[in-house]
């Protein structure tokens, strides 16, 4: 895939405001980031500086108080949750710090859930799967349950269902939080490879070993980029 | 999201908690399973009593002393004002009548030798006794004819009880035998008629009534048996009758009553008695509904993050929704199937040994029961679930 200037993500002056009944707390204090197509990007904080919230604004598994997010050309401003949904499930692909697989299906089940929502035939969505798995090196736990398999494999498993639907963002939450060096290598080196393939790469990290690993980082502090 | 993954998705969820999945469709099972059962039992009973009515002849009236549901003297005693000139007069007064057949009943001890047969129905009738009702039958040997009635022959016409218990394997007509202090002999031997309401019908011996009368010194009747040529004169001729009996007695002294309206007094019981049983099974299948919530309310609960992971990788709400619904609703539908399997095992089973009748809207309505039971309470934990917010839900511990 060749890398051209196309902006995937275009965050405009974002607002995020957490309210209790007495205490309203701002968590991101106008945040404007422009990603381009292919870009590997890490978003670097300390706990508490919103990086969290912000990638869940980026993933659109949560809408910012104020400011405007437009993905891959669509305004996400005002989407109802269905269509959210749709989005999510076309554009992002999702790595979670927790792998967050589910631990009574088996790695082929897990890998396809993304083409089921998208509607994908049963025959195509398998042959996909275990050819994108196969690419990861797990075609010999294709019927695993990810108590089965070490934390590198599973995070193996969650990166082969984020590609599922061949989303152009792959958006990682700590990826490497709960592994060990070595499996944490493989995933970066992993993730890296895809950037190289034309993936864009949103990584969320605390660790600047990582954040380092990109080409573009991003400090936030106290919900706003420094 | 396509139907065949939801049923392996519910599936799966069902196989992943045995226990706790057959502990819930237990609910359901008991509740399909007694609705079947109760309501076959409801359905047996009024088959058989209706047929039990029609064995005396829908072509049949009866006339009973005193007012069925009407005023009683206290302590509830019906006073007998029912004579055999009644009887009498209905048969000479009437036209078209096939026959009438007064009957005076006693029970009383038979005595053959020194075996004894205790509480045998006695019953003192005429000669038509066998044309009026339609299930007396004889089976060997004669009825008493009419000329023996009036010279007050001492013959009987013994029930099967009677005959086993008398006389066993030996031949039984042509012996004589005691009723109370009196010496009769056997003519006639009717067809077997079973037990109604657990009384034998069979421990019974029919003499003529003047011999009866003067036995038991009684004048009045405990029924009027009156047959019509035909079905269709039944109305006319009870109007008539009871015209007839008005002349000498008020409305509380007697009863007419016809193989219909025994029947709808019957269908009347029997329909209640079915709905009682239908509406005690029903609660128990809403009390395995209210087991299917809560167990669906466990699971979407269990299940948060799995929610969240859903939804992040694109399921709709209508995607959760449907899924848990469809848990909730293979939940019961398979409790439904044990239930409907078991129910007719068991009515079958009962219609050997007593009365049952399996109807198949029994059976389909305790299948489309279960399947509202895992839509209406599974419909309120589905909406929770379909209505959790991905990030909430992926966050929760």
């Amino acid at each position: 895939m060749a890398k051209d200037n196309k902006t995937i993500i275009e965050l405009k002056n974002i607002y995020k405001d957490y309210s209790t009944d007495t205490v309203t707390t701002n968590v991101l204090k106008g945040i404007s980031i422009q990603v381009k197509k292919g870009e590997f990007i890490a978003i670097i904080g300390p706990s508490g500086s919103g990086k969290s919230t912000l990638m869940n604004i980026i993933g659109l598994l949560d809408t910012p108080t104020k400011g405007t997010y437009i993905l891959n050309g669509t305004n996400t401003i005002n989407l109802t949750e269905d269509e959210l949904s749709f989005l999510r499930n076309r554009e992002i692909g999702f790595v979670f710090q927790s792998f967050n697989l589910l631990r009574r299906a088996t790695t082929l089940d897990n890998v396809i859930l993304p083409a089921i929502y998208a509607g994908v035939s049963n025959a195509k969505r398998m042959s996909r799967a275990k050819e994108i798995l196969t690419k990861l090196g797990l075609q010999d736990r294709l019927n695993n349950q990810p108590s089965q398999l070490s934390g590198g494999q599973q995070q193996r498993v969650a990166i082969a269902r984020a590609l599922m639907n061949n989303p152009e963002l792959i958006l990682a939450d700590e990826p490497t939080g709960n592994l060990d060096t070595k499996s944490g290598e493989d995933v970066m080196n992993i993730l890296k490879k895809l950037n190289d393939e034309g993936k864009t790469i949103v990584l969320i990290t605390h660790e600047h070993s990582i954040a380092n690993q990109a080409k573009r980082i991003i400090k936030l502090i106290d919900g706003k980029i420094v | 999201m396509e139907f065949k993954e939801l049923i392996k998705l519910s599936l799966q969820a069902l196989v992943a908690n045995k226990l706790r999945s057959f502990l819930t469709t237990l609910g359901i099972i008991i509740g399909v399973f007694s609705i079947i059962v109760l309501v076959s039992l409801g359905s047996g009973l009024q088959s058989y009593i209706t047929s039990q009515i029609q064995g005396f002849g829908s072509n049949l009236i009866f006339v009973i002393p005193g007012r069925v549901g009407g005023a009683r003297t206290p302590g509830g005693v019906v006073t007998n004002k029912l004579f055999i000139q009644d009887a009498d007069n209905i048969k000479n007064k009437l036209r078209n009548l096939a026959s009438v057949a007064p009957v005076i009943s006693q029970a009383s001890t038979v005595k053959y030798k020194s075996i004894e047969n205790k509480g045998t129905s006695i019953l003192g009738t005429s000669s038509n006794y066998t044309k009026a009702v339609q299930n007396a039958t004889v089976e060997k040997g004669i009825f008493f004819s009419s000329s023996q009635e009036q010279s007050g022959a001492r013959v009987a016409v013994i029930g099967k009880t009677v005959k086993e218990n008398l006389f066993g394997e030996k031949e039984a007509i042509g012996q004589r035998f005691f009723i109370g202090n009196n010496i009769y002999t056997v003519i006639g031997i009717l067809k077997k008629r079973g037990a109604v309401f657990g009384i034998d019908q069979d421990n019974t011996a029919v003499i003529p009534i003047s011999v009866a009368r003067r036995q038991f010194g009684v004048t009045n009747v405990n029924a009027i048996y009156i047959s019509a040529n035909t079905e269709s004169q039944i109305p006319f001729i009870e109007k008539q009758v009871k015209e007839l009996l008005l002349r000498r007695l008020t409305e509380d002294d007697f009863t007419i009553q016809t193989a219909e309206s025994g029947l709808e007094i019957v269908t009347n019981v029997t329909n209640i008695l079915s709905l009682a049983l239908g509406g005690i099974a029903a609660i128990s299948l809403l009390v395995g509904g209210i087991g299917v919530a809560n167990i669906m309310l466990v699971s979407v609960t269990e299940r948060t993050r799995e929610i969240g992971l859903r939804k992040a990788l694109g399921a709709k709400r209508s995607d959760i929704l449907k899924q848990f619904l469809l848990e909730a609703i293979a939940i019961s539908l398979v409790g439904g199937m044990i239930g409907i399997i078991l129910g007719l095992g068991t009515s079958i089973l009962v219609s050997l040994l007593f009365v049952s009748v399996v109807t198949p809207w029994s059976v389909i309505l305790a299948f489309v029961f279960s399947v509202a039971i895992g839509v209406i309470f599974g419909m309120a934990p589905a909406i929770r679930a379909s209505k959790l917010s991905p990030i909430e839900a992926l966050r929760y511990e």
